[in-house]
């Protein structure tokens, strides 16, 4: 009965505000240009399966293409742009996305599958954001700390992830061309679609052509791109896997990289934590864009005191969560981004029961269409368990106990990964040693998934290389820059 | 005539001067062609027993505090300082160089030592800070030692190397796994003098003497081993060296003569931390 309470009619986000081609060239040199591969591939809508656009199979020849272009940018015009004006670009290019903001939301939630609330919230509003903070930077990076005269690599290769499109293209163009650098920017197979809305914001912007080239295309068109001869450095943000293979075939090359990876972030939940703001925490840590979050809290460490009490209060409020058309304005949770990565959530998910934890789904009914996955728990987990130890990257939370806050400490730590872990009490004197004894590189205290282009977002061990945002990700971009 | 009582050369691990595991040795000889001693020959089980010493000294030595860090690397330029003359002669034989090198090189190394020292306490004041959050949090970035650190030093100015590798490494709290110049190993060992009577706990440094070749690659693919300083190693082993640390996504870092923050900070990693600001 009470979940009556909860029923809302539906209130769909219009699409009407994006208008897509059919189909799509790369951005080189400030202009569409065919594929030389001549191949093209769909991107599709997960919460449906609609085909919204085809976009272009980048091939190594379109690479070279857009690295000469990118080459010769940077070469005749952006470092030899004054860094005020450069500075007036990236201004300029914040505002742009801030004006077409609807349409860069609807249009992200229409490709990747996450809540419209979301795109329109967090998004597309950081995003904007990223541009905004890096432009003040760009004529004031001598008071960064890197020396009195900080130089550019030159041409940097950047390769995104589907899960944040546009955000975490912000995030590498962004601190990129602050500093002086040129780009060719891989987005994901699967997500392209914000990524060419943004080549219009730099033709807009009239950011000097070759400054910006985009390649779409798989996996094979990253690796020609971190393959070609004439990049300075690499920017990858993706999984821990593809990261190795960069590290591996960059070394001995001479050009660094940035690398953003996996994570299985801990979310430690002590005996003195206030219980509905960690519940809600929790679910945020976890079920924030479908769980496709590499810094997700996608293990729970609850005190054994606690137990009972935190799971039923978990499971009450994940029953609460709405699951569905991605558009929908009251959606939490939208589509799973594609067939593959479905495919992945659910051998994960049988791994667990096989391996003798519990599973627990909240009711709720899926699209007949789509990729669709449950808001989903584990109990009686241990750390043997793959659901402990391998990146799911979906909407499932694997539940561990604890009974010492050393003993929390000892298991949060104990993966190869160190992205993000949370920390949930009321003793201040507490939070500081966990945060001091968590090895990741972002922790939340109190609070979960918080982003900010001023906070230094990266990894410890295997989560990767390097920082992006703030000041100490601007070390990314600066040559010899630590 | 008195006959001199001759050093043996150990390794230092733990603390301890262990001969190798693998009861091995090898001949070394001055620039004249002269026997010198008979320096243990390093075998991957010593290696491995470097690291596992590294790794149980790595929680007390980042914990001590910064303060307690500089006054131990000031206290090693104190004790290298009155052994002056032993690292003279060391690097006089084996680097065939004059007197007054040696001595300057030696003096060179023990004001590198002080630089450090003073460095402890002022890492993450200069490289940390607070970040303006647009929304109600409290949010500040820290660096933080990475853990284990194999360090390959330089070896054309031996004592000098060892201190441009060594201390920015150690000053941030890492604990090390040194791999002494094969040809010129004696300032390294006799560095494990200086560490054994400085405070510096058990385990912060260990020192291996034998063949690089041999060493570097289980160095480089050790799972516990989560930085290299590859200064000291051949350019051409770059690749190999790099793509053996791959597998845990090892920092390696090669620098040149400087002394700087960089280096110390190549070889820590930053940490953000939220906490919401309320009632």
């Amino acid at each position: 009965m009470s979940a009556d309470i909860f029923e809302y009619s539906p209130a769909p986000e219009s699409r009407a505000v994006v208008k897509l081609q059919n189909d799509y060239g790369h951005f080189i040199n400030g202009k569409w240009v065919a594929p030389l591969s001549k191949k093209k591939f769909a991107s599709i809508n997960p919460a449906t399966e609609e085909i919204l656009a085809k976009v272009s199979q980048g091939s190594a020849a379109d690479i070279d293409k857009a690295v000469k272009a990118a080459r010769i940018a940077y070469n005749k015009v952006w470092s030899k742009t004054k860094p005020r004006e450069r500075s007036k670009y990236l201004f300029r290019i914040a505002r742009l996305i801030q004006e077409r903001s609807r349409e860069f939301a609807v249009l992200e939630t229409l490709d990747n599958g996450k809540p419209i609330r979301e795109t329109r919230d967090v998004d597309i509003p950081l995003a904007a954001a990223h541009f905004f903070y890096h432009a003040g930077w760009a004529d004031k990076l001598e008071y960064a700390g890197y020396g009195e005269n900080p130089k550019a690599y030159g041409v940097v290769a950047q390769i995104i992830p589907w899960n944040f499109p546009l955000l975490m293209l912000a995030w590498k163009v962004a601190p990129a061309l602050a500093t002086g650098n040129t780009v060719v920017l891989k987005p994901a197979e699967t997500t392209p679609l914000t990524a060419l809305l943004f080549a219009e914001i730099c033709q807009q912007a009239e950011l000097p052509a070759g400054v910006v080239n985009i390649v779409t295309g798989d996996g094979q068109t990253g690796a020609d791109l971190v393959n070609h001869k004439d990049i300075d450095k690499v920017a990858f943000t993706g999984s821990t896997e593809v990261g190795k293979l960069i590290a591996n075939s960059i070394a001995g090359r001479g050009i660094p990289a940035t690398l953003e990876l996996g994570g299985k972030g801990a979310n430690i939940v002590f005996d003195d934590a206030p219980i509905d703001e960690a519940v809600e925490g929790i679910i945020n840590g976890i079920f924030f864009n479908q769980g496709h979050v590499c810094c997700a809290g996608s293990r729970l460490l609850l005190q054994e005191s606690i137990v009972d009490d935190f799971i039923n209060k978990l499971q009450s409020r994940m029953s609460k969560i709405r699951v569905g058309d991605p558009l929908d304005k009251n959606t939490d949770l939208g589509a799973i981004n594609s067939a593959a990565q479905l495919s992945k959530i659910r051998e994960l998910s049988d791994s667990g029961t096989k391996e003798g934890a519990n599973i627990w789904s909240a009711p709720c009914s899926l699209p007949s269409k789509g990729f669709w996955f449950p808001p989903t728990i584990f109990t009686g987990v241990t750390q043997a368990h793959r659901i402990a130890r391998e990146e799911i990257f979906g909407p499932v939370l694997s539940v561990l106990t604890f009974r010492t806050p050393q003993e929390a400490l000892e298991k949060a730590n104990n993966t190869p990964f160190g992205l993000s872990a949370g920390i949930w009490t009321d003793k201040g004197s507490k939070i500081l040693w966990a945060a001091q004894e968590l090895k990741a590189g972002v922790i939340w205290a109190n609070t979960f998934n918080k982003f900010d282009p001023a906070s230094p977002f990266g990894g410890y061990k295997e989560s990767g290389w390097g920082r992006e945002g703030g000041r100490h990700g601007l070390a990314a971009y600066i040559k010899g820059a630590k | 005539m008195r006959i001199d009582v001759m050093k043996t050369y150990k390794l230092f691990i733990g603390g301890a001067f262990p001969r190798s595991e693998s009861g091995r040795s090898y001949e070394l000889k001055d620039k004249k062609g002269e026997f010198i001693a008979n320096p243990a020959l390093a075998s991957r089980k010593d290696l491995r027993d470097a690291v596992v010493a590294a790794k149980a000294a790595f929680s007390g030595w980042s914990h001590a505090t910064a303060y307690n860090r500089g006054q131990i690397l000031y206290r090693m330029a104190e004790m290298l300082e009155g052994r002056s003359a032993q690292f003279i002669s060391e690097i006089k034989a084996l680097e065939g160089v004059t007197e007054a090198a040696a001595r300057k090189q030696v003096q060179d190394s023990i004001d590198l030592w002080v630089w450090y020292a003073g460095w402890t306490d002022k890492i993450s004041t200069t490289a940390g800070g607070t970040n303006p959050i647009a929304g109600p949090y409290y949010n500040f970035t820290m660096p933080e030692p990475l853990g284990v650190i194999g360090v390959i030093a330089d070896e054309k100015e031996s004592l000098l190397g060892l201190t441009r590798g060594l201390a920015p490494v150690i000053a941030s709290g890492n604990t090390a796994v040194l791999i002494a110049s094969e040809v010129r190993p004696l300032p390294a060992i006799s560095l494990a003098e200086v560490i054994a009577t400085s405070d510096l706990p058990a385990g912060v440094v260990n020192i291996l003497t034998g063949s690089k070749s041999e060493l570097i690659p289980w160095l480089a693919s050790h799972m516990e081993v989560d930085g290299i300083d590859i200064s000291g190693a051949e350019k051409k082993s770059d690749v190999e060296i790099k793509k053996a640390g791959v597998e845990n996504l090892k920092r390696i870092h090669r620098f040149g003569k400087e002394e700087s923050l960089k280096r110390i900070l190549s070889f820590m990693e930053y940490k953000t931390v939220w906490h919401p600001i309320g009632i």
